[in-house]
């Protein structure tokens, strides 16, 4: 049965259309899994166990009946708490949500539903998704599979050490700035973040409306892709959302896997992400991926982009402004909790600023209060408008460096997972965590991280970075699906096998 | 509150030149609201067309509703509007309760209309032209019910209620630039100005034009500067005075109070102000202050709008005939007097009368028609003539009583018939049995029925005595239950008179 | 240049509909002040003749048409509410505006 929770989502569901495995043995073993390992990890807010095997049975009956099931059906799947759901709470790691039950379903959830996947339930985040290390939570920090004490990233941390460890094969996450990338690289998982309106966001609780992203969160690179075909595509709802016709992501991961995918690949070094700055660790298994595809028959060359130095400091500018303004709803009239204040008249006023002072953590309310100053009156230009022409500059050094390459690397992240607390207290050095992951949101840019091995120094994952140019979603799935495949064979196991082993559920059926 | 000090109008005028702006907020009567499906319809259950998108939930996402742009572009173009080539929405930021995303999408740097203007014509003949600045798109806010507390008003409440049905309808901002010179028709240009307004979103069918039910809401900003004075004097904001006769009386209230403060020494405060439509007076509201910072920016969520010229053409082609135009129009075709065609105007009975005279009645009758019994009736039941009746129906109505068929009276009598369903004029004079009686043969025995109690009637005819008829003529009204025609039987007493005296009968 | 002082946070914080405590507005006014001495490097780059991009992909006239779609039921608009009377949110009540 353990050994069900091992298998990627694309193994899984060859079993699940032999007839090998029901859907309700894997979505059991992997709340089995749940109950072993997350009362100490942390990752899901909610488990919808008994809804869960409810829907396995359904899946079950309709393959028992002959009918045409999709590649993902009865393959088990958690959900970040960003991401509106009918049936179980959605909070965004908010106290200001503490039970919320929504009406309606996010459309990826709607579409995961209609694809037969099944909800084991939904993951921790930084609140509102404000964060790097899942420490930012109303409802207790994510503890990471490789090391107990330290993050598993953020802002979904839950999602990657879900996936990390076996408590789920796929999830869903959401990037603004790298909340899908980072958690995936310091986790040794596989992370994407889709074009800018590759997916809709109807339905993700937002955070930045420009930069936010919803994306898939696995093991490998090819069931990523699965994930991706299930919740990509146009959707009305979203005004961003893009019309274009995709190409299957699974067909473009296939073909990475075919012998020389990766000659006369150009890729490009970002000069600005990588040397001093990063961990040595870090560098050393990135500089050692560069030699893995040289020998692979890729060809190498630095790129500069100049205005990537700016690119935190515009992200903590426009991030800020949005979320000032998208998390203005939350004012206990017509959703969520309502504080009344401890003095003063019980006015409308005075009981939504009660409510907020109460239900926002000291992250979120530091974000709001810089948002509402860059947008206000006699600062806008400075700030605001200042970020939006960084935006522009950045945008154009992806032009100008996608002119000659396909692809740019760089590290997912200038360090492995640090320990909880070490950058608490210095908003700043969090915020710089995220130096490699935000250029892409900027410019709305695929960025995927896949996992490259881990670091001499503390044993822990190194993830690697890879982005392609707007809309061109399915060269990262390629080349990501080829370097996978190149790093597992010089390994010859999976990174994920060097994981520690977990809990002592697991360890005593001798799983691992 | 202590009633303000008032100066006398004409005295202001004197002392004071006032300086006007408008901002008109018209609802457009789409199907669906601005950025969603739900239904934009007026007096629905509460809260019964939300969804996640209009209720502000967490992840909800606005839709662009293109029918919205499509009505704002041709209002635009009717006020004589700039068609902006880049448009786009921006979000005002602030909170409050019927906001259900505290932000307003609105429109800031980018409008989707600019530059226009509208002239009219007073009562005097005098014809202004008022310079539109812009008018862009916005969404509604909900509707508040203030509960407890003696007086109903958002004052002395206890809590209120929110029903968001109204919550992100289409509105049209339609912004002025600064009024100058208008001196004493000031308050006049208000009213002729909104009610000018309210007329085009009307022919142009974007809006139910209603200001009763808040389809047209305006707020009047009103200063005073000293006569000679070159500097423009603070400005109050009266917000939403919604009755053409309230734009008029709040201007003048404006006029007059800020005049006595001004020249008792005192400064005007630049605030937003409320109209009450019961006392007559306008009361200071918040004051204009730094805490006023919307922190507009561009509404990440949507995309920007760049309506294509042929687009904007192909609407500019579909415009109605100015309503100015149409009614000098109408006045000529019709032969109205000045007079009478105002009262078809201001009962907002043109087009009704136009499609009663389409249908086949004269337009004498279609007028007396709509502004007589029609209105009366409307009046009564507290609804709008043009809702009670249909044009054809009274057009039908009409062609009786010229054919003689019905007398006026018997015609109200069908009106109501017809008004309470029961069917066309011709099924309710059936049904009813309503016709007059035109069979000669049953008045004359009415008549001699008449005579038989009053011999002497016939010999004062017959000496010249020509109103003695009268009292015949009532006697048949009353036998007939008033379902003959007077003049008939005053014709028919009259021969009777004449053929007495031959000594035949028929 | 940014020096955020403690009253232009309770000003912000105000703006923002949050009551802050004085400590917090102690803390968030070296936090911002910090924040904002950093972020404001992006002025350096940000010259008069860079446009500015406020998408990241650049769409135009994206429109739905004007077809009623069916709303949420009464009950679930309200499911979430705080406080309802009947088939309306209920808040306290409400300040100024008169
Ligand atoms: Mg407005
Ligand atoms: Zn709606």
């Amino acid at each position: 049965m353990t050994e069900l929770i091992r298998l990627t989502a694309a193994e899984l569901s060859s079993r699940l259309q032999a007839g090998t495995v029901s859907a309700v043995e894997a979505t059991q073993a992997h709340l089995d899994q749940i109950v072993a390992v997350d009362t100490d990890l942390h990752a899901f807010l909610h488990v919808a166990a008994d809804a869960a095997l409810a829907t396995a049975a359904r899946i079950d009956a309709r393959r028992a009946a002959g009918e045409k099931l999709g590649p993902l059906a009865g393959v088990p799947i958690a959900i970040k708490d960003v991401l509106t759901t009918l049936d179980m709470p959605t909070t965004a790691g908010s106290k200001i949500l503490e039970g919320w039950v929504p009406p309606y379903d996010a459309t990826v959830v709607a579409r995961l539903r209609a694809a037969d996947l099944i909800p084991l339930g939904k993951t921790n985040m930084d609140e509102f998704a404000m964060g790097s290390s899942t420490e930012h939570s109303a409802y207790g920090v994510t503890r990471n599979p490789w090391d107990r004490d330290r993050i598993p990233g953020g802002s979904g941390g839950g999602s990657a050490a879900a996936v990390a460890s076996f408590q789920a094969p796929l999830a869903l996450g959401s990037d603004t700035g790298g909340s899908i990338r980072q958690p995936a690289a310091v986790t040794g998982s596989v992370g994407v973040k889709p074009t800018y309106g590759a997916v809709s966001r109807y339905g993700a609780i937002a955070l930045a409306s420009s930069l936010d992203q919803v994306g898939p969160v696995s093991r490998t690179v090819f069931d990523a892709a699965l994930l991706h075909d299930v919740i990509g595509g146009h959707d009305p709802l979203d005004s961003t959302s893009l019309t274009d016709a995709w190409p299957s992501m699974a067909a473009a991961a296939t073909a990475g896997l075919a012998d020389g995918a990766l000659k006369g690949v150009r890729v490009g070094v970002i000069k600005e992400l990588s040397g001093s700055g990063f961990q040595a660790g870090v560098t050393q298994r990135f500089t050692e991926t560069l030699a893995l595809l040289t020998a692979a028959g890729a060809e190498i060359t630095e790129v500069s982009a100049p205005n990537f130095e700016y690119a935190v400091a515009a992200y903590y500018l426009i991030l800020p402004a949005e979320a000032s303004s998208n998390l203005a709803r939350f004012d206990s009239v017509r959703f969520g909790i309502r504080v009344d204040p401890a003095e003063g008249s019980l006015t409308s006023e005075h009981v939504m600023a009660a409510t907020r002072e109460a239900g926002f953590g000291p992250e979120v309310k530091r974000r709001i209060i810089l948002g509402t100053y860059a947008l206000s009156t006699g600062y806008y230009d400075a700030y605001y408008g200042s970020a939006q022409k960084v935006r522009t500059l950045i945008q154009r050094d992806f032009a100008a460096a996608f002119e000659k390459v396909d692809i740019l690397v760089s590290p997912s992240a200038p360090t492995t997972a640090f320990k909880f607390g070490e950058k608490l207290e210095d908003p700043m050095a969090m915020y710089r965590s995220d130096i490699t992951t935000i250029p892409a949101n900027l410019a709305g840019v695929p960025g995927m991280s896949i996992p490259i091995g881990l670091a001499p120094e503390d044993g822990l994952p190194v993830g690697l970075q890879i982005m392609a140019p707007a809309r061109a979603d399915a060269r990262l799935y390629t080349y990501g699906a080829a370097i996978e495949q190149l790093l597992e064979a010089t390994w010859g196991h999976t990174m994920l096998d060097q994981a520690p082993a977990l809990a002592l559920a697991t360890t005593a059926k001798g799983a691992i | 509150m202590a009633k303000p000090e008032l100066m006398d109008y004409d005295k202001a005028l004197e002392l004071f030149e006032p300086v006007l702006g408008f901002e008109v907020h018209v609802e457009l009567n789409t199907k669906t609201k601005m950025f969603c499906g739900c239904a934009n319809e007026f007096g629905s259950g509460a809260n019964t067309n939300t969804c996640p998108t209009c209720l502000g939930l967490p992840g909800g996402l606005p839709q662009v509703n293109h029918k919205a742009i499509e009505s704002s572009i041709r209002l635009g173009l009717a006020l004589g509007c700039e068609i902006a080539e880049h448009s786009r929405f921006a979000r005002k930021n602030y909170f409050y309760p019927d906001t259900a995303k505290n932000f307003q999408t609105s429109q800031y740097d980018d409008p989707i209309c600019h530059d226009g203007s509208l002239t009219i014509e007073l009562e005097s003949g005098r014809l202004v032209t008022v310079e539109i600045e812009r008018a862009h798109m916005e969404d509604d806010a909900g509707k508040l019910t203030h509960m407890g507390g003696s007086t109903g008003r958002i004052q002395g409440a206890d809590y209120s209620l929110v029903d968001y049905n109204r919550g992100g309808v289409p509105l049209v901002e339609i912004v002025t630039q600064m009024i100058e010179g208008a001196e004493h028709d000031a308050p006049e240009i208000g009213r002729t100005y909104v009610a000018g307004i309210r007329e085009i979103a009307k022919a142009l069918g974007v809006s139910n034009a209603r200001m009763e039910e808040g389809n047209v809401r305006c707020d009047a900003n009103v200063s005073l500067r000293p006569r000679g004075s070159k500097v423009l004097g603070t400005r109050t904001e009266t917000k939403n005075v919604n009755s053409l006769r309230s734009v008029e009386r709040a201007v003048r209230y404006e006029i007059q109070r800020q005049a006595a403060v001004l020249a008792a020494g005192g400064t005007i405060t630049q605030e937003t102000r409320h109209w009450h439509e019961d006392t007559g007076i306008t009361s200071a509201g918040r004051p204009k202050s730094d805490a006023d910072d919307y922190r507009y920016f561009p509404e990440p969520d949507l995309v920007p709008m760049a309506p294509s010229r042929e687009w904007v053409e192909e609407l500019r082609r579909t415009l109605p005939e100015p309503p100015a135009a149409r009614r000098k129009r109408l006045q000529a075709d019709w032969g109205f007097a000045n007079l009478e065609f105002q009262d078809v105007v201001n009962s907002d009975l043109m087009d009704a009368v136009e499609a009663t005279v389409a249908a086949g009645a004269s337009a004498q009758s279609a007028r007396k028609w709509w502004t007589g019994e029609v209105a009366r009736l409307a009046n009564a039941a507290g609804v709008a003539a043009d809702s009670l009746v249909q044009p054809a129906q009274l057009a039908a109505l009409i062609a009786l009583v010229d054919a003689g068929t019905l007398t006026d009276r018997l015609a109200r009598q069908v009106l109501e018939g017809v008004i309470a369903g029961e069917g066309t004029p011709a099924e309710v004079v059936a049904s009813r049995g309503l016709a007059v009686v035109s069979d000669d043969g049953a008045l004359i025995a009415a008549i001699d029925e008449a005579l038989s109690k009053q011999p002497d009637v016939l010999a004062k005819i017959r000496d010249g005595k020509l109103q003695a008829a009268g009292a015949v003529i009532g006697a048949v009204m009353k036998a007939m239950r008033g379902q003959a025609d007077a003049a008939r039987v005053r014709e028919l007493v009259l021969e009777r008179a004449g053929t007495a005296e031959s000594g035949t009968v028929e | 240049m940014s020096a955020i002082t403690a009253e232009q946070v309770a000003h912000l914080a105000n703006l923002a509909r949050i009551d802050l405590s004085p400590e917090e507005i102690t803390n968030l006014t070296i936090d911002l002040g910090q924040i904002v001495d950093s972020v404001a490097k992006v002025q350096e780059v940000a010259t008069a003749d860079v446009p500015a991009t406020s998408h990241p992909m650049p769409l135009t006239n994206v429109f739905r048409e004007d077809v009623v779609v069916p709303s949420l039921s009464v009950e679930q608009a309200l499911s979430g509410a705080p406080a309802r009377a009947g088939d309306k949110f209920r808040v306290p009540a409400i300040l100024d505006e008169e």
